[in-house]
């Protein structure tokens, strides 16, 4: 009894582990997350507004205090009347727009916090050496992403994962097929499932050892007589395309091969 | 114990394989019309002299047909002949598929005549020749002066084989064939094939005559002419070429149709400014009063199940296409937008029905979904009207004419067919000017 327990128990086992660790659907496929790009939002005001660093400050106060000086040494311009601008005034609702246009443009009314910080606030004395260190740095950064480029995408990993085909492998063999597929122009413009899948079994050449129809039964369903006539145009396809544009290695990834026919994207556009 | 556990292994990586199965998806494709080969038909050395025809020539004049055929359905490009690859017997017995394969043929099509004891034997195959296989083989007999219809008949087969859709080939179509000046013009009731041969004149041009419509077997035609000054709905027999006036009404009628099992016509009866809907039944004479409206109705036309019609109206205002059942009831207005709608015709298949349409002074054909979604307009012209179905709902044919001069000159009125995508309209060529297309059924079912 309690030999054919553990017998059972050790069964059960064994083929949990192999169910974890042999189909595909069991693995957890690693998330696709995007390469995370980091953007500095930067709030441009009308009028740029840097205030100065303390020690340039001093240095300008003492220069437009001399300024002043010369000028009061000068003779005061003679007052003059303000000439009247010799034009028509304009209707009261466009004055109201030029107002809204100024308040628009004024500046007083941008908030202090929003406002670009300078440079000069943060520290007074610029550091050569802490420049050099930012460049190195960017260097540094730059060069890991052209690093990251040369590397598979989280989706390319993913895409071969489940085909077995590289994509480029796998545009250049839809490529073949586009030029070779020529659709039936007479299909019925009322039809909403035009999905025709056919299975091929290929030789290590790329040319056609086997090929079936996988939903075949419904050519003989009433009213489809269109889709028998897809069918055939895709086998006519695949089968004028012959040898397919198949990769020169992993023949034992890609001997047997799903092609999905839909021509719905170009009939319906 | 082992085996029974090695078993189990085997098993699950098996089933690991079959989900890793390689999938590619084929969205795209070319447009370009199917590349088909028709290869003369081989006479056969047995074939004796028949009357005026001349036997040697048969088997290329049957090929030019269906290449004619194929052509102008915008579906299939026939090859030029010069560029064949094997003498028509011995591809027809069986192809080199590898050669036609090199003049970039998909399809392949052979056949054999040979005329015997008064009779005319005709068979053909169709080659899949990327597959190297037989699509379909047919033989017929007949009368060796029936060579246009057999031609027909094998092109209906062969585009039935190749889109799924039944073909249109071997009908025919009756209209208005007018002649003379704008002003005096000479209408004649006339009939062809499709493709415009074999035109045949049923009336002699002394009155009026309009609207010409086929019953659903072919054998009779419904049509407008005058009778003692008022319009009046006619029938003829195109065999025995009996006519006679429809129902004894005390007005004019006008715009007659058959229902689709050809028992009955219906028509508009228009008294005192009123026009309204009828029916009448052929065997007992019994006329019916379908619609009861102070409006015009008029252009009815009934769908293929017989349960329901379309006609035009102006209750609303302006003139618009409604719907409603075969008993009158349920009537519904199914057009909406700008313009004026008219002379609505239901398909074949029931799921349109295509009308004519003027909106800022410009005709269009056009079609809507029997609820009146859908509405797309097929093609725009100075003056058009009066669309007609193929058999197969997939064309439509109508007339259009040309503006005239100050002189009255330059005036012309064609028929024309487009497909219901909007693309592949062409001129159908008929001996005179023409109006008032319609197509028939296909004479063999």
């Amino acid at each position: 009894m309690t030999k054919s327990l553990i017998y059972s128990l050790s069964f059960h086992v064994v083929m949990i582990l192999l169910t974890v660790l042999s189909l595909p659907f069991m693995i957890r496929q690693p998330v696709d997350l995007p390469p995370i790009i980091s953007v500095e939002l930067i709030q441009i005001s009308d009028k740029t507004n840097i205030p100065y660093a303390p020690k340039a400050r001093k240095i300008i106060k003492k220069v437009k205090e001399e300024e002043k000086r010369v000028v009061s040494e000068q003779a005061p311009p003679a007052a003059k009347a303000k000439e009247k601008p010799d034009r028509i005034p304009l209707p009261k609702k466009q004055d109201e727009k030029k107002e809204l246009v100024k308040k628009k443009q004024n500046p007083k009314e941008i908030k202090p916090e929003i406002r670009q910080a300078s440079e000069f606030e943060k520290k007074d004395i610029i550091d050569t050496n802490q420049i050099a260190t930012l460049i190195d740095k960017a260097k540094e950064e730059s060069a890991k992403v052209e690093k990251n480029d040369l590397k598979l995408t989280q989706s390319n990993i993913k895409n071969s994962f489940a085909t077995g085909l590289t994509l480029s492998e796998e545009d250049a063999l839809r490529a073949q097929i586009f030029g070779c597929w020529t659709v039936p122009l007479g299909l019925p413009y009322d039809q909403d499932n035009f999905l025709v899948r056919i299975k091929l079994e290929l030789k290590q050449d790329g040319t056609i050892n086997k090929s079936e129809i996988l939903d075949h039964e419904r050519m003989n369903r009433p009213g489809q007589k269109f889709y028998k006539v897809l069918a055939e145009s895709a086998l006519r396809a695949v089968r004028i395309c012959q040898p397919l544009r198949v990769p020169q290695t992993g023949y034992d990834k890609w001997k047997t091969i799903q092609l999905n026919f839909n021509p719905m994207e170009m009939l319906k556009g | 114990m082992n085996k029974i556990f090695y078993f189990f292994i085997i098993i699950f990586f098996k089933l690991n394989i079959a989900h890793s199965l390689i999938e590619v998806d084929i969205t795209r494709g070319n447009l370009d019309p199917l590349p088909i080969a028709v290869s003369p038909l081989h006479v056969d050395i047995q074939s004796e002299k028949y009357e005026d025809i001349k036997i040697k020539e048969l088997g290329n004049l049957i090929s030019s047909v269906i290449e004619k055929n194929f052509k102008s359905t915008g579906l299939f490009n026939p090859l030029n002949k010069d560029a064949f690859v094997q003498k028509p017997d011995i591809a027809h017995l069986k192809p080199r598929f590898e050669d036609w394969r090199l003049i970039t043929a998909q399809a392949l099509v052979t056949g054999k005549i040979l005329i015997k004891d008064g009779k005319l034997k005709v068979e053909f195959r169709l080659w899949d020749l990327a597959a190297s296989q037989e699509m379909t083989a047919l033989a017929f007999t007949t009368t060796p002066s029936n060579w246009r219809r057999v031609a027909h008949i094998i092109s209906d087969k062969i585009y039935e084989r190749l889109t799924g859709e039944s073909g249109y080939f071997d009908t025919r179509i009756i209209y208005i064939s007018e002649t003379g000046p704008r002003t005096q013009r000479v209408k004649k009731l006339a009939i062809m094939d499709q493709d415009g041969a074999n035109t045949k004149y049923l009336t002699l041009g002394n009155e009026l005559v309009l609207t010409p419509r086929f019953n659903p077997t072919n054998q009779l035609v419904t049509y407008m002419s005058y009778f003692k000054n008022l319009p009046r709905v006619y029938l003829l027999d195109i065999e025995t070429g009996i006519q006679e006036v429809v129902g004894n009404f005390p007005g004019m009628t006008f715009a007659p149709r058959f229902s689709p099992d050809g028992k009955k016509i219906i028509m508009s009866f228009a008294k005192d400014g009123n026009s309204d809907i009828y029916t009448m039944n052929l065997k007992t004479r019994l006329v019916e009063r379908i619609t009861e409206d102070s409006s015009i109705d008029t252009s009815p036309s009934f769908s293929p199940d017989g349960k329901y019609i379309c006609f035009n109206s102006d209750r609303s205002g302006l003139q618009q296409i409604y719907t409603m059942k075969s008993d009158g009831t349920g009537s519904k207005r199914i057009s909406f937008g700008n313009g004026i709608y008219g002379t609505p015709v239901w398909s074949p298949r029931g799921d349109l029905i295509a009308f004519t349409k003027m909106r800022a002074g410009k005709f269009y054909i056009g079609v809507m979904r029997s609820d009146g979604t859908g509405e797309r307009l097929l093609t725009e012209n100075y003056y058009q009207e009066a669309p007609s179905w193929s058999p197969n709902g997939r064309l439509l044919v109508f007339y259009r004419e040309t503006k005239a001069n100050k002189n009255g000159e330059g005036f012309s009125a064609k028929l024309w067919s487009i497909d219901i995508t909007g693309y592949n309209e062409r001129e159908l060529k008929t001996e005179t000017d023409a109006s008032d297309p319609s197509w028939s059924a296909l004479l063999s079912k």
